[in-house]
């Protein structure tokens, strides 16, 4: 344990307009901190520059889960157990409802936030694949006011994002059009449980006639963070899933991604696993459109 | 002596003797621990793999009043730590072998300020070019040990290998390698000394071997046998990790308390322990055999090479039983093996659970099915053919005098796993599905306790004392580390004093207040301790009677009051043995020759293994391990420890890879360094034969270590069963089973879901 | 020197405690330091092994992942508030039958796993055993053990721990 709790400073505000008043006042100086899942680890190892800190947990104004009309609100602060124990997630974002149960162990799952995985931006994050597919809005928060933008484009390089330094993660909000889509999300880890991604893929799409007319590919581990592979989406839109398809697609899927060698896994792997799921999804949607 | 068929206490499910207190979370691990006065020590280490120590400087940013600093120059006797060679340092004292190396200690009674000051002591040096490989150290472009950087060599030979290469009908070869393999017990290693004029040294400490971190202390200490005491505190796994390394960490604990004059705690975190402390040692066997044309072996010629890191530690042992467990359970008249264990400068390697042999066997055991596949034999069928029977001789020439049941154990292990009906069903639905299954077995023996002559070397003493108010103690310096030390020695005694298990406890694993009893090593707890245990029991029961009116039949009451009887004339009641070789154990050190070992476990793993050619990762589906290690002391345990050990087989096998980095290990964290979880280790089923073996205690034999031999060659024979492709070196990853996939088989194959 | 620090309340084994200590540090050096709760360890400091498991406010958390000020007015539960009356509970007495601790590292996190998938889900099955533990590393035992553990634990009343012939809690 490397961590010296005596050289960082934590506040616990306990409520959201005090510390946006924070941000505001000194940005870039407090550094938001809800479950501790990622912050601590960096704290045991040594290594978190984070000499002030101010606590997320408790705030409820961040944590809840509506259901609206169209879509599902997700507070920045809500947890895994959060969402797998919601039955409207359950149900009608079962991609989503995967992705938390994957999140490491029960004990990590209480107290890891969506907003927090989100914001601590890894390219492993394992809830980005299914956000993507569901083609996810991020809203941020500040005194200044809100907005909102696509999950896609939140993340704009290694660990980096739009959110301003005055800024929160306040909500995500995925709409439910896609619990009638052909759904997919797979994760490929070093084990069964508590193993972050070497690559993950999921995959939404709409088949009219056979033939793919929206179709929202996710990856995770295959590029600097969490992407839509879109390149792939376009080659197979107006395309009937097939042996064809899936090679073609394979293709341009092999062109598209830039996974990495690092301390987990290689290059060559990813490469070949990516495009491995993209085409166990194809050939399943083509099995189930011929009904089989 | 008799190996009783009916026993009371021995072969019943007793509760763990220090259960509760574990239970309860009550048992006291080391940093559970203080002592008034505390400091807490930290190490400064190299951080290159090779070169000479130009200087070693202070930043003036810290007060370096408040700390107290030791290096080499301030070790009182030798500078190093006694194993079997005493070459590595207790501290590097001009130069460094590898990183990580231990330079300085640094004291202070704030935890967080000892550990910062770290990165405030600047050493320069000037690099010396480093070597990792067994290649390169082969090849001696550097010489970084000795003369030739060659640690040890064997030659172990049979008959004369080389005349049967003109007749044989079938020459098999194969090369396999095993990778490094990280103990990762749950507790890191960590240690609390004390020093005063008086006393001298004082440790406690999570460890395996109180004597031997006693002989170190004393040579680095320069003191005699009544001023250093070693006293084991619970310890919360081993596998053989702490059998050398806290003899190093205690001579760093007590320098810094005789140097501050403060007890000190050290206590390594996780990341440092990873880096910093011993692995398994990687290994490269190459095999030639010769077979005639039914299959029968004609002639097994090994070439082994072991990596042994910087410094020797316990490399030679290793490579001594590697040897000795190379050419399996097989009957054969011809036999050589080469073996040397080569210097690198690598974080030194150590004893791990199986010490050599899970190298060697893995090797044979995947070598028997390619073998098969060559000369298209089932790979259960060469195997019989082959088997070890009554009266066979080994490489060694031991000629086995025990019942030797392989033929029984490969029946019931097959029986068991529907071996035969699953190939077959795994062939056809492996045509036609993205997940491949197969499975595969393994078949070896552990020999138990030390080689040949080495029990009688470590000329053990045990025994029982019975206290005034009424409780029998066990006095032996064998640990528990969670491998039921404490209660089988106590059901042991219990059983032949024929009194309650309740009365009986283990005495504190103090060398102030326990005799040598040897360490807690290579399988021999039960069988060598646990005998001498029963012999001092059942002498002190013959004391009793003779000397004290004990009667032929009598109560635990009755028994503690004639102890107390004895007591009026004696003043003590106590009873030691000797350790006493069983007749007939002929051992030659210079030809490698003779009975290797008083006795052997046998047994026969079978696995299933799934390989999903979508995501290349290879899944143990079920286990079934089937074995014979003499009488079962006790069945939770004895099953508990096969359990264990397969599980950390199946993580040599799939799962747990060192990744170095200029020798020392670069994935130092538990997320980085992936041993399998809950939802990872299969369904395994456990079954004993037993046959007493009458010279170990109530007819038991060494169980702790077999268990690692087995899961991995049975586990890559799966899989080449699953996939037609052989793999020769673990661990397999999934990077690595897409690569052999790839290259053996078209890029574009269709998969139907 | 703590006195410097400011106050953070919480229940422990229901009792109320108050510490001082600076706010980022972890509850598991809080339990450990502060309130002389041993139970539990530090195995690895990136909450991978499980060994520092407690129970907080009804779920199972990693305290080495928690800094002590977001601990202010839980409810905690460690090891050390399983037993009770003297008795062991019987998730104890089910773990002492089967054999499943060894070393006894990981026990007190693996107890504190299995009271918690017990409280949620009173007869799990084996899958659901697995999920329960998965984030308690054990290396002695290959869970085997571990699991007839539980199951055993499943079929006893957890609601009380007066089990005729339980072990004393000493």
């Amino acid at each position: 344990m490397r961590g010296n709790a005596e050289l960082h400073d934590l506040i616990a505000p306990g409520n959201l307009t005090a510390v946006l008043d924070l941000l505001a006042a000194e940005p870039g100086k407090w550094t938001p901190i809800a479950g501790g899942t990622e912050l601590m680890v960096a704290f045991s190892a040594g290594r978190l520059n984070a000499p002030r800190l101010v606590s997320l947990w408790g705030i409820r104004d961040l944590r809840f889960i509506e259901r609206r009309e169209d879509s599902i609100a997700i507070g920045a602060g809500t947890t895994f157990l959060d969402l797998r124990k919601n039955a409207a997630i359950a149900s009608e974002l079962r991609l989503l409802a995967r992705a938390a149960s994957w999140i490491g162990s029960v004990a990590n799952q209480s107290r890891a936030t969506l907003g927090g995985n989100l914001v601590n931006g890894s390219p492993a994050a394992d809830s980005s694949p299914a956000l993507l597919a569901y083609d996810a809005e991020v809203e941020m928060i500040s005194l200044r006011g809100r907005r909102r933008t696509l999950y896609a484009e939140f993340h704009t390089g290694y660990k980096r994002n739009v959110l301003a330094p005055d800024e929160l993660l306040y909500a995500i909000h995925v709409p439910l059009r896609f619990a009638r889509y052909r759904q997919y999300l797979r994760k490929v880890g070093t084990r069964r449980a508590m193993a972050i991604a070497k690559v993950a893929l999921g995959a939404t799409a709409m088949l009219e006639e056979e033939v793919v007319r929206e179709i929202r590919l996710g990856a995770a581990s295959l590029a600097p963070y969490p992407v839509r592979l879109r390149r792939t989406e376009a080659a197979l839109i107006g395309r009937k899933p097939s042996r064809e398809t899936a090679d073609a697609a394979r293709e341009v899927l092999l062109a598209e991604v830039k996974p990495i060698d690092d301390i987990r896994s290689t290059e060559p792997y990813r490469r070949r696993v990516a495009a491995n799921l993209l085409e166990e999804f194809l050939l399943g949607l083509q099995r189930e459109g011929r009904g089989a | 002596m008799s190996t009783h068929a009916t026993t009371r206490v021995v072969g019943a499910p007793v509760p763990r003797k220090e259960g509760v207190d574990k239970l309860l979370g009550r048992a006291c691990y080391v940093d559970d621990l203080q002592r008034e006065g505390m400091w807490y020590g930290a190490t400064v280490r190299s951080n290159i793999p090779r070169g000479i120590i130009r200087s070693i400087a202070f930043d003036r940013k810290v007060d370096w009043n408040e700390f107290v600093v030791v290096t080499a120059a301030d070790v009182p006797g030798e500078n190093h730590i006694h194993l079997i060679i005493a070459d590595q340092p207790c501290l590097a004292d001009g130069k460094v072998n590898h990183r990580e190396e231990p330079i300085v200690l640094i004291a202070h009674p704030d935890r967080n300020k000892a550990r910062e000051a770290v990165s405030a002591v600047k050493i320069e040096y000037d690099p010396l070019p480093p070597i990792f490989t067994i290649e390169e150290s082969e090849r001696q472009d550097q010489v970084v040990w000795g003369a030739d950087n060659l640690l040890k060599s064997f030659l172990l030979e049979k008959g004369d290998v080389d005349s049967a290469w003109a007749h044989a009908a079938h020459i098999v070869e194969g090369e396999y390698r095993t990778g490094a393999q990280e103990h990762l017990y749950i507790e890191n290693n960590g240690m609390i000394a004390e020093y005063s004029a008086e006393k001298g040294v004082t440790v406690w400490g999570s460890l395996q071997c109180p004597y031997y971190v006693f002989k170190s202390l004393r040579s680095v200490f320069d003191l005699p046998e009544d001023k250093v005491r070693v006293i084991q505190t619970e310890t919360g796994g081993a596998f053989g990790g702490k059998e050398d390394y806290p003899s190093n960490l205690a001579c760093h604990a007590a320098l810094l308390a005789m140097k501050s004059g403060h007890p000190v705690k050290m206590v390594y975190d996780r990341m440092e322990d990873l880096a910093a402390t011993t692995k398994r040692h990687p290994a490269r066997v190459r095999h030639r055999t010769a077979l005639d044309s039914d299959g029968k072996l004609l002639a097994i010629d090994i070439d082994l090479a072991t990596n042994g890191g910087a410094y020797a530690t316990l490399s030679s042992t290793v490579l001594s039983r590697a040897t000795l467990h190379s050419t399996g359970p097989y009957s054969c008249p011809n036999v050589r093996v080469r073996s040397r264990a080569w210097a690198t400068n690598m974080v030194p390697f150590g004893a791990f659970r199986g010490f050599g042999a899970p190298q060697t066997i893995f090797a044979m055991e995947r070598h028997m099915d390619e073998i098969a596949a060559a000369i298209g034999l089932d790979p259960v069928e060469l195997r019989r053919r082959n088997f070890l029977h009554d009266g066979d001789t080994t490489a060694t020439e031991q000629v086995m005098r025990e019942p030797v049941i392989l033929d029984r154990l490969m029946d019931r292990a097959l029986e068991e796993s529907d071996y035969y009906a699953k190939r077959q069903r795994f062939a056809a639905e492996n045509r036609v599905s993205a997940v491949k299954r197969g499975m595969g077995v393994a078949a070896f023996y552990h020999g138990s306790g030390f080689t040949g002559s080495g029990e009688v070397v470590l000329n053990s003493l045990a025994g029982v004392d019975v206290t005034p108010d009424g409780r029998v103690r066990v006095l032996v310096s064998n640990t528990e580390f969670g491998q039921g030390t404490n209660t089988i020695l106590t059901q042991v005694a219990a059983e032949a004093l024929g009194i309650d298990y309740a009365r009986v406890e283990m005495a504190p694993p103090d060398t102030g207040q326990v005799p040598n009893s040897g360490p807690t090593v290579a399988s021999r707890t039960s069988m060598v301790v646990g005998r001498l245990v029963e012999r001092a029991s059942v002498q002190l029961v013959s004391l009793l009677r003779a000397q004290a009116g004990l009667g032929a039949s009598y109560t635990t009451e009755e028994f503690f009051a004639a102890c107390e009887c004895y007591r009026q004339a004696k003043g003590e009641v106590l009873s030691t043995c000797r350790y006493e070789a069983p007749p007939g154990i002929k051992w030659d050190d210079q030809k490698y020759h003779g009975e290797a070992y008083p006795a052997f476990a046998w047994a026969v793993y079978v696995a299933q293994v799934a390989v999903d050619t979508v995501t290349y990762s290879a899944e143990v589906e079920e286990f079934w391990a089937v074995q014979e290690v003499g009488r079962v002391l006790h069945p939770v345990l004895a099953a508990g420890q096969i359990e264990g050990g397969i599980a950390q087989g199946v993580g040599y096998a799939l799962y747990e890879k060192v990744v170095w980095q200029d020798g020392s290990m670069a994935n130092n964290q538990m997320t980085n360094y992936i041993m399998p979880t809950a939802e990872d280790v299969p369904p395994i089923h456990v079954f004993f034969e037993e046959i007493p073996f009458r010279h170990g205690a109530f007819g038991a034999k060494g169980i702790g270590e077999l268990p690692h031999d087995g899961p991995a060659p049975a586990i890559l024979n799966a899989i080449r069963d699953a996939t037609g492709v052989a793999f020769n070196s673990i661990p397999l990853l999934p990077e690595d089973l897409f690569a052999g996939l790839a290259a053996s088989q078209p890029i574009e194959e269709p998969i139907t879901l | 020197m703590s006195v410097l620090w400011p106050a953070v309340r919480f229940t422990v084994n229901g009792e109320v405690r108050e510490v001082h200590a600076p706010p980022m540090k972890r509850l598991l050096d809080v339990l450990r330091e502060e309130l002389k709760l041993t139970g539990a360890k530090e195995g690895c400091g990136e909450g991978e092994c499980g060994s520092c498991s407690v129970r907080m406010n009804g779920e199972l958390v990693n305290s080495c992942l928690i800094p002590v000020l977001q601990a202010e007015g839980a409810e905690i539960q460690t090891v050390e508030g399983l037993a009770a009356n003297g008795k062991l509970h019987p998730i104890q007495e089910a773990f002492l039958q089967c054999g499943g601790a060894q070393c006894g590292i990981c026990t007190p996190g693996m107890l504190m796993a299995t009271a918690q998938l017990l409280a949620a889900n009173p007869h799990p099955n084996l899958a659901e055993i697995r999920e329960g533990l998965a984030g308690n590393l054990c290396r002695c035992t290959g869970f085997i053990r571990i699991f007839e553990s539980v199951v055993v634990a499943a079929t006893r009343d957890s609601a009380s721990a007066t089990d005729e012939g339980a072990h004393d809690a000493r």
